[in-house]
């Protein structure tokens, strides 16, 4: 018997309509949407997603965010010594999970490529209903996922994520980011580079060509020019560039006695690398010795970049010895450094730092609001003062959805006595001097919108 | 004037990276008809051969110091190398930080196992098959690989620095009548290219004055013929792949100070190298070098501000236009040999 009626055409023509319809996303065909909100929590748990970059360049920074995670879902829990629950200024978590939900997560990795952050992101809040979204080494991922959770529903804590697009013109009101920006390393720096150096420099930038080096680039050279610097030239170099000695070797012939790499991970070990290869701090330019900058690194990229960091200036959101060195005002970190290192045998990184930190006050606004729904949560979050989490007193400023806090200028070490202590902190700009308007022009061109419940 | 001669030193030492991978990619294509894209995993491991043994000197016995105390307020442990047991403080410090030109000969017979165990283990399989094949699964080992030296090593560059003897930079400038400062070249760089230079004359010499060379050099124009006068052809590429991946091991060894190893350099060289093959001519030893050492300092001139500021993003494309302008006068690259890849 046979059926006349079937072609090769009409075949290919169903499978591609089955295909399509497979293939549309069930965020907004499916179970998901049919709730009071995305991925309500029904039964006895909670699940949190945690998209960290576990292959590619970033691999090491993400492992680091994970282990973070792991110990604030620990602390929620009620196990472990607790962490920063003892600091944390609100006393609403008291080790029995989420509003007595039991706290699992599940994780993804972003490969520090937004197609594939997003899809993983899609895949937490799909398959595994994940409730919130955190973490992520680059802004370009973070700008990336927290539009979808935008989209989708869901809350988005965000990582390690320093381009002012973040809340600035990318910002977005299901997106809350608990890290510094651009614009405050800017801030923060300047009259510390400026009381160093002379406020008579003339400085060369090279600048990796994305996003988060253009705002970078922009609040430094705007602080820094405020304070009498000059800039003489700005180049761009490709974010896959692996040996900047092209770029680096013209610098001393500028007529420039400061160079400043707005370079971040691989690229800033590189460029580092090969400045001092090139005897960069060895010279004098314009009758002054030459210096160089990085307004951002972490402790990850000192170890890379070895003992080339020594003597350099820059800025972190956190640093592990700032309770220790600067007082009670930074309390939780010792508590922190002591959950985390007593389990890995290290201190934590500032990457780790923000997404426990980002963790607990996701935690903290759902049992305020006592409720997961997300515009429960963001109405706990704006505005929002606390304190005891390692940064002093912060805000998270209802405008942008924008942690506000005070900024850690750091150096590297001159003789570092072991692997970890490779910075030193130089000092902390106090919150008020890094504080714009939410209408700041760096910031400009976005809207938070409304918050999106998903249902 | 400076900037120019600037620009040359500067694509010298690239182009001599180049140029050692692209040899090996030439040589190995040119006797075994392979397409290898796992060679710039074969540079990476050469890297981290120097890691490894500059890890192996570290391997230190822990002592409790207790006037001073680690980050958690427990007392110190306080890392003492085996080395500096041994040989005492100055000599033991000497060989750790002469760790990556004491690589070079323990990278040799690891690469050279290493490029056997890759020929004999899974490349002659392919010799027969087409050239996608033979790349997709050169291309699927190099992502192993560099996998597994992530698994082992973590995804963060590892700053492996010179000897202490060779850090700092030389003034080509004043040499040359120009201002101090003007003309600066870092010591490290200016070593890796003559070590490049001595390599590459080396792999010339070998097959240009010894028998087994003379032999390989037959296979290459004609490998039939060479068979039939008896001569296991075979055996000697096998030795021509492992001599290949030990000239990528070596390239790699030498050039961690420059750029601190990761992962992923492999992959960051590969592309270009084989650009590099295409330009200089399929199977063409001497063009395999020759534009290996054009195409790094056009590189460099044009990653200069003036040149950027005149085309924006030509630092990005410049390899690939030159490329595509030389290819198309000359198809066969600048020295390729008739008939290579074109049946």
């Amino acid at each position: 018997m046979t059926n006349k009626n079937v072609t090769r055409r009409g075949v290919i023509r169903t499978g591609a309509a089955t295909g399509a319809g497979l293939a549309l996303p069930t965020i907004f065909t499916g179970a998901a949407w049919s709730q009071g909100f995305t991925n309500e929590p029904t039964g006895d748990t909670v699940t949190l997603g945690f998209n960290v970059p576990q292959t590619g360049p970033y691999a090491d920074e993400g492992a680091d965010e994970l282990r973070a995670f792991q110990l604030a879902v620990e602390h929620l829990n009620g196990e472990g010594d607790g962490g920063m629950l003892q600091t944390f200024s609100e006393k609403n978590l008291d080790g029995t999970g989420i509003l007595g939900k039991r706290v699992e997560f599940v994780t993804g990795d972003t490969q520090t490529k937004s197609d594939a952050a997003r899809a993983s992101a899609r895949s937490m809040i799909e398959k595994d209903g994940a409730v919130m979204i955190s973490g992520g080494s680059s802004s370009g991922v973070a700008v990336a996922v927290q539009a979808l959770c935008q989209e989708a529903g869901i809350i988005f804590m965000a990582g390690l994520t320093h381009s002012n697009d973040t809340t600035g013109k990318d910002r977005k009101a299901n997106g809350f980011r608990h890290f510094f920006n651009s614009y405050m390393s800017g801030a923060a720096l300047a009259p510390i580079l400026a009381a160093q150096y002379g406020d008579n420099r003339k400085a060369y930038h090279l600048t990796a060509d994305y996003n988060w080096g253009y705002t970078t680039e922009e609040a430094v050279r705007s602080s820094t020019e405020a304070l009498g610097w000059e800039t003489v030239a700005a180049v761009k170099t490709p974010l896959t560039q692996t040996d900047f000695s092209s770029y680096i070797a013209p610098v001393l012939g500028s007529g420039a006695d400061v160079l400043v790499l707005n370079h971040y991970g691989g690229n800033m070990v590189n460029s580092l690398t090969n400045a001092v290869q090139f005897g960069l701090r060895q010279q004098e330019a314009n009758g002054m010795p030459f210096e160089i900058v990085v307004p951002l690194y972490s402790e990850l990229m000192a170890r890379g970049a070895g003992e080339n960091i020594a003597g350099i200036l820059g800025s972190q959101n956190w640093d592990w010895k700032l309770e220790n060195q600067l007082g009670a005002k930074y309390s939780g970190t010792n508590a922190f450094v002591q959950s985390f290192g007593e389990k890995y045998g290290f201190p934590p990184s500032q990457a780790a730092h923000t997404c426990y930190v980002q963790t607990l006050l996701y935690a903290d606004a759902v049992t305020r609001a006592g409720s997961f729904q997300p515009c429960a949560v963001v109405e706990a979050l704006e505005g929002f003062e606390f304190d005891g989490l390692g940064n002093g007193p912060t805000l998270y400023r209802a405008e942008d959805h924008q942690c506000f806090k005070d900024v850690v200028v750091v150096r590297g070490k001159e003789n570092p006595e072991n692997e970890f202590d490779l910075v030193e902190i130089v000092e902390v700009t106090p919150v008020e001097q890094v504080t714009y308007a939410p209408d700041h022009p760096q910031f400009a061109g976005g809207a938070l919108g409304t918050c999106n419940n998903g249902a | 004037m400076d900037a120019i001669i600037l620009q040359i030193l500067n694509g010298l030492d690239k182009g001599s990276a180049y140029a050692l991978i692209a040899l090996g990619l030439t040589l190995i294509f040119g006797t075994l008809g392979v397409v290898n894209f796992a060679h710039g995993a074969l540079f990476m491991i050469g890297a981290f051969c120097a890691v490894t043994l500059s890890n192996v000197f570290q391997i230190s016995r822990t002592v409790i110091d207790e006037t001073r105390t680690d980050f958690l307020g427990n007392p110190l442990k306080v890392e003492i190398p085996y080395v500096v047991d041994w040989f005492g403080e100055s000599a033991g410090a000497a060989i750790i930080d002469w760790a990556v030109p004491l690589a070079i000969l323990f990278a040799i017979p690891i690469m050279i196992t290493v490029g056997f165990i890759m020929e004999r283990g899974l490349i002659k399989h392919f010799y027969k098959r087409p050239h996608a094949d033979q790349i997709l699964v050169t291309f699927g080992l190099a992502i192993v690989l560099q996998e597994v030296i992530k698994y082992f090593y973590g995804a963060n560059p590892i700053p492996t620095p010179a000897p202490e003897a060779f850090r700092g930079s030389f003034d080509f400038g004043t040499m040359l009548g120009f201002e101090a400062n003007q003309i600066l070249y870092p010591y490290w760089r200016l070593v890796y290219f003559f070590f490049a230079a001595i390599i590459i004359a080396g792999v010339f010499a070998f097959l240009q004055f010894t028998t087994f060379g003379m032999v390989v050099r037959a296979g290459m124009a004609d490998r039939e013929t060479v068979g039939l006068l008896g001569i296991d052809i075979d055996r000697r590429f096998t030795i021509m792949f492992g001599l290949a991946a030990a000239v990528a091991g070596l390239a790699g060894v030498m050039y961690v100070p420059i750029s601190p190893p990761n992962y992923h350099m492999g992959m960051d060289f590969l592309v270009l190298s084989f650009v590099v093959v295409v330009v200089g001519g399929m199977g063409s030893l001497p063009g395999a070098v020759l534009a290996g050492f054009l195409l790094g300092i056009l590189e460099s001139f044009a990653s200069m501000r003036e040149v950027i500021a005149f085309i924006p993003g030509i630092n990005q494309v410049i390899i690939y236009l030159v490329a595509v302008v030389i290819l198309l006068t000359l198809p066969r690259g600048l020295m390729g040999r008739k008939g290579v890849m074109e049946d």
